[in-house]
């Protein structure tokens, strides 16, 4: 398993990048993993609506959700969060939040 | 007081019909009334589909009457559905009337949204840009290739979810077979553009998937995300403004939930599917509604093989709920596709909820191959159509297979 430190603290993360175990992320460890993807910083408000969406999404469904459903309930449109996230919603946002890797649908 | 239990079933498709027989069968008529409701009376073989474009089959073929499909004592009503009443017990339909149940059962399946992705239903729609996944588009894309000998054809998947994950491929794979045939492929370019980050989600799969695409010289776009499809420029483009040309382009439109399913308060997700337990296949709306298939939002794949497996957990469970049992059988997401790989050929793969597609042999040590090409999957697929009519409709089980994936004959993936 890989490790690295965020705000001071190590995690652990997989060859991706994303977290293994959610509850090992902090608020303050956001804009480090943006910077580090290529979402532009600093992280805004609606950033936020976002992130704090994947977060209670994945603690109670066991996934992220796909662009898709974060552009239908996510209270940002599908246009917006590209924008916010330019290299695709679900996966950057994951990355941010601390999530685990969406499982996508199959 | 009487002890009739009203069952109520929405759709008759591959799900609602199954469902249907297998409970007729277990069931007398004064013990069980079974309502089913369909807004049409066509029952499409949907992965006949995927070979009309290529005059494989023809759509006479894979069509036959939904209402002959259902054994005696089942009471099938042709009308759409306005909505169901979580509360009331009770479901609205088109014609005026309603129908009350004790239990529900939900089998609507999925239903294509082109109209959700900007453009694609606009200009040049059924003359530059298709989809295979409706009867209309199949049978369209059939005549323009037809007359079709050089330039880029693109197949886009626009999202997941989507009906059988791996029809888009297999449709790139039967493509590169058909232009070879005509002694075009030189000159027909094509193009497999997906959201995914991969051929396919699974990695193993993916990876073999991959091979063969680039084995058949079809390019792979990766992680595209199509926000605007321009039938007249003859674009897809992406949402961060990329853009891909094409000549023609086979869409994978986006997926959701029948349109009732909106117009119930409590019933669906944003997406229209229904929320539903992995394992029981009882809802998480009402403890009296059952979901079979495609209508479900279960982390498995939209296909007939899921539907099928999951058909006699549900009866089971529907039984115990009936008897005022806790529905305690459990279904493991079992999938199992055979991949048209073009000359005849196909790969099998076969996984669940928690084990990936991986090499071996299905359904044992003896069996037909897992994630390699061969001909024996080639006929298993061809076979399997007379099966669906003659077996799976009606009820019955193949000898050796039961609901679950087999481990055995299988060879793990080390995990890293």
């Amino acid at each position: 398993m890989l490790t690295k430190t965020l705000a001071g603290t190590t995690v652990e993360v997989n060859d991706e990048g994303f977290f293994v175990d959610a509850d090992q992320w902090t608020e303050d460890m956001a804009p480090e993993l943006a910077e580090e993807i290529g979402v532009p910083t600093p992280l805004t408000d609606q950033h936020w609506v976002v992130l704090k969406y994947m977060r209670s999404e994945y603690f109670e469904k066991g996934t992220g959700p796909t662009v898709r459903k974060l552009g239908k309930a996510s209270g940002v449109t599908t246009k917006e969060l590209f924008k916010l996230f330019p290299k695709g919603p679900a996966k950057q946002a994951a990355l941010c939040a601390g999530i685990p890797k969406p499982r996508g649908c199959i | 007081m009487s002890d009739l239990k009203k069952l109520v079933i929405l759709g008759a498709g591959t799900g609602g019909t199954l469902a249907a027989n297998r409970l007729r069968k277990k069931y007398k008529r004064d013990k069980l009334q079974i309502d089913i409701v369909d807004q049409n009376n066509q029952h499409v073989y949907q992965p006949g589909l995927l070979f009309i474009p290529f005059g494989l089959t023809d759509p006479d073929d894979i069509v036959r009457k939904r209402d002959r499909q259902l054994h005696k004592g089942i009471n099938y009503h042709q009308t759409a559905i306005s909505s169901v009443d979580v509360d009331a017990n009770s479901v609205s339909l088109e014609d005026g009337s309603s129908l009350q149940y004790d239990v529900l059962l939900i089998a609507t399946g999925a239903v294509l949204q082109p109209e959700e992705t900007e453009g694609l239903t606009g200009p040049g729609w059924m003359e530059t840009v298709f989809t295979f996944y409706d009867m209309e588009g199949s049978t369209a894309l059939a005549e323009k290739f037809d007359d079709f000998e050089s330039g880029h054809l693109v197949i886009n998947v626009i999202d997941m979810p989507i009906k059988c994950p791996v029809a888009p491929l297999e449709f790139a794979f039967l493509a590169d077979w058909y232009f070879t045939d005509k002694g075009v492929r030189d000159d027909v370019k094509i193009t497999y553009v997906t959201p995914l980050d991969g051929a396919f989600t699974k990695p193993t799969a993916s990876a073999t998937l991959s091979s063969l695409l680039e084995e058949k010289n079809i390019d792979l776009v990766t992680e595209f995300n199509t926000g605007e499809v321009d039938g007249e420029a003859c674009k897809l483009i992406g949402y961060d403004g990329t853009e891909i040309d094409f000549d023609i382009a086979v869409v994978i439109p986006l997926h959701g939930g029948a349109e009732y399913v909106n117009n119930s308060p409590d019933l669906g997700d944003e997406l229209g599917f229904i929320p539903t337990d992995n394992a029981t296949l009882q809802s998480k709306v009402r403890p009296n509604i059952f979901v079979l298939g495609d209508a479900a939002d279960l982390p498995a794949s939209k296909a007939g093989s899921v539907t099928h497996f999951e058909g006699e957990v549900l009866v089971e469970n529907m039984e115990r709920f009936l008897d005022g049992r806790e529905p305690d059988v459990e279904f493991d997401g079992h999938a199992n596709c055979f991949i048209e790989t073009g000359f005849s050929k196909a790969l099998l793969i076969d996984f669940n909820y928690e084990n990936e597609p991986v090499t071996g042999h299905y359904p044992g040590l003896i069996g037909l191959p897992l994630l390699k090409e061969s001909r024996a999957n080639h006929l298993g697929k061809l076979m399997f159509q007379s099966f669906y009519w003659h077996g799976l409709l009606p009820g019955r089980d193949i000898p050796g297979i039961g609901p679950n994936m087999p481990k055995s004959g299988k060879k793990q993936p080390v995990s890293s």
